[in-house]
């Protein structure tokens, strides 16, 4: 049986693009998503290579200017808007997985198991959030640090926190999603398509993934461009305080926290500042924009 | 109205006990100690350290004790602090994070219902565009930028208001739009959003029949109505406010709750971050239970009993 094409995506599409402030912000995201991707390879500089030139204003040689260690701030941003947009897309894709399926179960079964899950969204969201993630990656690093010193002498060893902030936050971020598709689940559950599908002999699972996750699309579609911002802001909330991401690698957080450092009345580089701020926050201007015009395109 | 209470009391309770037993036991599991220096302590001392501040014997009974302790309200010695209690240290920071959270709290309300209303009432012109962008900026915009611009701005160029620290009541200014922007923002789209449905609700077209006035119908009669979604919004808003003033405590150098937290994990502290994990807790649980009692005084429609 081939499934019938769907027909609300290609018209969800249409309508977005319609809009010019989509536009914007997406051709604006893939531009900072490809530079930070192509650029390091075109320009062969090294983010953390040193040098005695420190805090040098933007020059010819250094577009955004160096560091307190003479290190190329291009170099470090474009690092950076890769690290956070790693951290971005990943922990919201483990949100995604979590929200959807607790939001599924939730709705579609309905008693016991309805009352447990939302029971525990509750209380989660009772619970100072980045506090937990806080404490999971304190307590975790070290561990993963051990397990993985053997392995290949040890070069994924910088990369466990970045591997515990996208989980934690993926684990941390799945609560308003989860009650969104339960929401959505409980009247889409109704609806005769449904109880077609049941009377016709179809297991659960079939129409949960096939009946059902279809018609979630859209809805999760809006709230994951709304989730990706929002963990992106934790991730460089814990940079900034110092227990996200480690040196020498940066996130934009990291970048950040040495920038409001270096402001004071006699000498500010303001250049710290001023670059990995206008990236990030372009960026997470451009994933609300493009938010918002996908709720107000679906709403149509 | 009673079992209601009692029910979600119990249950804070429940989660509170959790969220003590979760940062204990992370904390002591997780390798490394409070008296844990790059110079290695002798023995004899590190083991009379440990003993003085109950944490010695095993994990089982340095965590029934310590709960005996906090169930007695004694939130015991800081280890980094040494000589203070974790009371002591609370009872001092508590007040500074109490006034920038409830100011910011203000603040954020106000200036969001205003703008948000501004924009609805004004929909599809010029203030309502400018207002919803300005919204959408300060949202996307993190707090550690705004606030180093801001004390940039008022603070090095035209030297209206300090730097940081904490002198005078004029040192909250700057951390308070700071911690409240992102705030304003949401609360003034959420306003904005669930005031133009009512607007269009047929009870308004009654009101309007009636002969009221516009003003009373848009501040009396629709207002209340469109809040409901932003009084919802409260308690998550309590949940953002509180990480938020760590970050902003840190820019500002304020001696908040917030700075302890981040400097109790750390130094592995774990009394005063279990002092401050318990204090955000209540908060939060607490702000959350007068948000559904604010609502069903706002909404009759609504009971508490189911």
């Amino acid at each position: 049986m081939t499934r019938p094409p769907s027909t609300s995506r290609p018209g969800l599409l249409r309508r977005l693009f319609r809009r010019p402030a989509a536009c914007v912000a997406m051709l604006l995201l893939a531009f900072i998503l490809l530079s930070s991707l192509l650029l390091p390879w075109l320009l062969n500089t090294d983010p953390h290579s040193t040098s005695p030139h420190t805090f040098q204003p933007p020059s010819f040689t250094h577009p955004f200017g160096t560091d307190v260690n003479g290190r190329d701030l291009l170099a470090r941003t474009l690092e950076g808007a890769r690290i956070s947009l790693l951290v971005g897309f990943s922990g919201t894709l483990v949100s995604l997985c979590i929200g959807t399926t607790c939001g599924l179960l939730a709705g579609y079964m309905g008693g016991k198991t309805d009352a447990l899950l939302m029971r525990l969204v509750d209380i989660l969201y009772a619970i100072p959030r980045l506090i937990l993630i806080i404490l999971a990656t304190f307590a975790l690093d070290p561990l993963l640090q051990r397990w993985l010193a053997p392995i290949q002498d040890g070069r994924w060893l910088g990369y466990t926190k970045i591997g515990i902030l996208i989980v934690a936050l993926g684990c941390i971020e799945w609560l308003t999603m989860a009650r969104i598709v339960r929401g959505q689940v409980l009247s889409l559950k109704t609806l005769p398509f449904v109880q077609a599908a049941r009377a016709l002999g179809q297991s659960h699972t079939k129409i949960l993934i096939r009946h059902l996750l279809p018609n979630l699309a859209g809805v999760i579609v809006v709230y994951l461009t709304m989730t990706v911002p929002a963990v992106m802001l934790d991730e460089s909330f814990l940079s900034f305080l110092g227990l996200g991401v480690q040196a020498p690698q940066a996130s934009w957080g990291t970048l950040l926290s040495d920038g409001a450092q270096s402001l004071n009345p006699i000498r500010s580089h303001w250049w710290l500042l001023l670059f990995p701020a206008t990236a990030m926050s372009l960026t997470l201007l451009s994933l609300n924009f493009l938010g918002d015009a996908l709720r107000d395109a679906l709403a149509e | 109205m009673l079992p209601f209470l009692t029910r979600r009391l119990l249950s804070m309770a429940g989660v509170l006990f959790c969220v003590i037993s979760l940062t204990f036991l992370l904390v002591r599991l997780s390798p490394g100690g409070p008296f844990t220096r790059e110079r290695k302590l002798p023995p004899a001392i590190e083991k009379q350290l440990l003993a003085r501040y109950h944490l010695d014997g095993t994990l089982w009974q340095q965590y029934s004790e310590y709960l005996g302790d906090v169930l007695q309200g004694d939130l015991r010695l800081s280890t980094k602090y040494r000589d203070r209690s974790v009371n002591e240290l609370l009872a001092q920071s508590l007040p500074i994070s109490a006034l920038l959270g409830v100011s910011a709290l203000l603040l954020a309300t106000v200036t969001g219902v205003w703008l948000g209303s501004l924009a609805a009432v004004r929909h599809g012109t010029l203030t309502d565009t400018a207002a919803m962008l300005g919204a959408l900026g300060l949202i996307s915009i993190p707090t550690f930028v705004t606030g180093p611009l801001l004390v940039l701005g008022f603070a090095l160029w035209l030297k209206w208001l300090p730097v940081g620290g904490l002198n005078s009541p004029a040192s909250l200014i700057l951390p308070t739009i700071t911690l409240a922007g992102p705030a304003i923002a949401s609360i003034a789209r959420l306003t904005r959003t669930s005031l133009l449905e009512v607007l269009h609700a047929p009870f308004l077209r009654t009101a309007r029949a009636k002969g009221l006035s516009e003003n009373r119908i848009l501040y009396v009669h629709a207002l209340k109505t469109a809040l409901l979604p932003v009084v919802s919004y409260l308690g998550p808003l309590a949940a953002n406010l509180l990480t938020g003033s760590i970050v902003v405590e840190s820019l500002f150098n304020l001696p908040g709750t917030g700075s302890f937290f981040v400097n109790a994990i750390l130094n592995r502290d774990v009394f005063l971050l279990g002092g401050v994990v318990i204090v955000y807790c209540v908060l939060l649980m607490g702000m959350n239970l007068l948000v559904d009692i604010a609502y069903t005084w706002l909404d009759p429609r609504i009971r508490l009993e189911n």
